[in-house]
């Protein structure tokens, strides 16, 4: 009882042997650069060249620079690493004390504060922002584009993070219920005429009884077992697509789906049309920017449903089910219907989004719900931290926006030579970042769970209280 | 959480005329083709303390989870306040004022205290929450100090203390204990089990309670029965028992205390 109580090394800590030495770690690369240097002397600073019967030398100590610079900045990186790598592990997390420490809220927790109004605002803002820098609607096109499909896979994201992160159930096949709601609007609108507005539901009700059929059958499946099952799903889903053809006209797709209206205003430029009754003058970009306000409004509706279950106890119980099902039960909970409530209400999300993807494509085929997308929305989830709504938002915009940023990387031209094209190395920068995330953040961007009751009464709690009485 | 008609603390004779709570009838269970519980045959009764003890593998615990219906008998009949339970599902028996504290704690890590105490009051949809919130508080202080940590962050002792809290925030009327005793320090087991006793004197609550602790489980219980390979071969008070030789030579040997 008397154990000496853990003291958890804080910020203020002296010196923690491995902080980060910046002079150390400049000289240390500039002697692995030196080292370099000698290496490409023999190796690399001539190439021989032949031309007829001569044999020549071109000097390459352009080459050789770039690469000895390219040394010293990774061997600085390394150290970096293996800074923050050991001060990390000398200092145990807040989580991991049995005392109780005072936990200051770490970095993330900080920056989420300010994060989350900032990303609202700048969501919000966006066609505006982009108009400016763009100087005009029309030139925006691109961007605002860019900002919906964004938004889309941000809403797919958070949809299976019901699934996913907070029910703990592994599914690889959510794009079948993005499917299932953009098949339905499609059918819907095109077979009877019915608006989007009328869809929009239906299409999450559509999905999420679905949702409810594929978890009839998996419900004593979990781990493994269950992703199988679930990415076979998906598959059914997309093969039914394909061969139905009388029902989906097959491979073919379903075109001319109609579009969204502004609440029955149709954005065309004749009479009775969105501009005309707004006094402004027609422009196609109305319905793009209308169409990312309508995303907006649909991942935001995703974000508050499910922040609110989260406090209710069906979200409560999704998360106990995800960390001990046996528990659970002898608590008296009907883990049949928390799963049968976590796949539906998640596939009723997914429908939203297929239904919006639909109005927004005009068009939708089988092609666009192959197994690729399913592995896509999981991969933002798991990377953004499983049940960490800003975690996955972030890592939509990463794994969403990364590869367009790479597409405008032209200057890198310039580099490399004309015929480089960086976006040819967009699955080996996404490797290459999967890897990077597994090795810092293995749990995600954002691992921390937040609890859905916070601490009223912090003064009474912590500090000088809790020193006695150790176990 | 005190049960009508509960006054004083029940010794073992004035105990045996209270009514059966829960029964327990030729009990067999199997995992597979393995039989692990050979006909098993005990009773509880309102306001008792009953203790279940074995050496490891005996089928203690087997019978503590067959009681919960998961794994479910394959024969006999378990009833519980006169309603044949046998074949109900698992989360049907906790509603029915049965609470368990299983083997291994089983709370929620990644969750707080205060969220696990939460869990533990959902049967009945938080009606009485902050009133057993305080109520397990004040049973157990070192709770009330942690309630918004995780629970995967506190020490054994208090996962022990917490997963009993749990248990008891839905007010049972009967509490099902997997070895509380398990790996914790003997100065925290006897904390544990002077709750135990606290929570029968006090409130009433019945209690059965599965452990390898022979000495403390027996001296705390008003009954016990002792299982050997899937057979109750023994039974009677918890001071009969403690007496017998048989039972000091199995269980008993060697510094307990």
């Amino acid at each position: 009882m008397n154990a000496p109580p853990i003291t958890t090394a804080s910020a203020e800590s002296p010196a923690l042997p491995n902080r980060f030495d910046l002079t150390a770690a400049i000289k240390d690369g500039l002697k692995t650069a030196l080292i370099m240097l000698g290496l490409s002397i023999p190796i690399l600073a001539y190439k021989t060249d032949q031309s007829g019967g001569d044999l020549w030398l071109s000097p390459r100590w352009g080459l050789v620079a770039i690469l000895c610079a390219l040394v010293f900045g990774l061997r600085i990186l390394l150290h970096a690493f293996m800074a923050t790598k050991a001060a990390r592990e000398a200092t145990p997390s807040p989580h991991q004390a049995t005392e109780f420490v005072h936990a200051e809220p770490n970095a993330f927790q900080k920056t989420s504060r300010f994060a989350i109004p900032f990303f609202l605002g700048v969501a919000l803002a966006f066609p505006v922002i982009i108009y400016f820098i763009q100087g005009g609607l029309n030139e925006s096109r691109y961007w605002v584009d860019l900002g919906i499909l964004i938004l889309t896979y941000v809403m797919l994201g958070w949809g299976l993070n019901i699934v996913v992160g907070l029910a703990g159930l592994l599914d690889l096949g959510y794009v079948a219920f993005y499917a299932v709601g953009a098949y339905s609007y499609a059918l819907l609108s095109t077979t009877f005429g019915l608006s989007f507005w009328i869809c929009l539901p239906l299409a999450g009700i559509l999905a999420g009884f679905w949702g409810m059929i594929l978890g009839f059958p998996v419900l004593r499946l979990r781990g493994d077992y269950l992703a199988i099952v679930t990415l076979a799903f998906g598959e059914i889903i997309r093969l039914v697509l394909i061969n139905w053809t009388d029902l989906t006209n097959g491979g073919a797709g379903i075109s001319s789906i109609p579009r969204a209206t502004f609440f029955g205003l149709p954005f065309t430029s004749g009479e009775g049309g969105f501009a005309q009754t707004f006094g402004l003058e027609f422009n196609g970009m109305h319905r793009i920017i209308f169409l990312y306000y309508l995303i907006l409004a649909l991942a935001l509706l995703t974000n508050f449903v499910t922040m609110r279950l989260r406090k209710l106890p069906v979200g409560r119980a999704w998360e106990a089910l995800r960390e001990d099902e046996i528990a659970c039960r002898s608590l008296g909970i009907n883990t049949t219907n928390v799963k049968l409530t976590a796949f539906a209400i998640g596939a009723m999300f997914g429908g939203f989004a297929g239904s919006f993807f639909a109005v927004r494509q005009g068009f939708v085929s089988p092609e666009s719900f192959n197994f690729l997308e399913s592995a896509i929305i999981l991969a933002i989830v798991v990377l953004g931290g499983m049940g960490s709504q800003i975690g996955v938002a972030i890592a939509a915009i990463v794994l969403v926006g990364g590869p367009e940023i790479l597409r405008n990387l032209t200057f890198l031209q310039a580099v490399f030579g004309s015929g480089f094209d960086p976006n040819e190395y967009r699955l080996l920068l996404f490797g290459a970042g999967m890897v990077a995330m597994m090795v810092w953040r293995p749990r995600g961007l954002i691992s921390e769970r937040s609890p859905t009751v916070i601490l009223k009464e912090r003064k009474a709690i912590s500090g000088s209280l809790v020193k006695e009485g150790h176990g | 959480m005190s049960t009508a008609g509960m006054n004083v603390t029940p010794s073992a004779s004035a105990a045996a005329s209270k009514p059966v709570l829960l029964s327990v009838r030729g009990v067999k269970t199997y995992y597979g083709n393995i039989i692990a519980l050979k006909g098993v045959d005990m009773d509880v009764r309102e306001g008792e303390i009953v203790t279940l003890i074995g050496a490891n593998g005996a089928g203690k615990s087997t019978l503590m989870m067959t009681i919960f219906g998961n794994p479910r008998a394959r024969e006999g009949t378990i009833t519980y306040q006169g309603q044949d339970i046998t074949r109900m599902p698992t989360h049907e028996i906790a509603r029915m004022s049965i609470a368990q504290s299983p083997e291994g704690r089983r709370i929620f890590p990644r969750m707080t205290v205060y969220e696990n105490l939460q869990m533990g009051a959902s049967i009945n949809g938080l009606a009485h929450f902050n009133q057993d919130l305080e109520r397990v508080c004040t049973l157990f202080p070192r709770l009330k100090e942690r309630l918004y940590q995780r629970g995967g962050t506190l020490s054994g002792g208090e996962q022990q203390m917490l997963a009993i809290a749990r248990a008891l925030m839905s007010r049972p009327k009967l509490l099902l204990l997997d070895e509380p005793s398990l790996g914790l320090a003997p100065l925290i087991v006897k904390q544990i089990f002077s709750i135990i006793k606290e929570l029968n004197e006090k409130d009433g609550m019945t209690v059965f309670l599965v452990e390898q602790n022979a000495y403390h489980a027996l001296k705390l219980a008003h009954r016990g029965y002792v299982m050997v390979t899937g057979n109750i071969t023994m039974s009677g008070t918890g001071r009969e028992l403690l007496a017998d030789p048989q039972v000091q030579a199995a269980y008993l040997e060697g510094g307990h205390h």
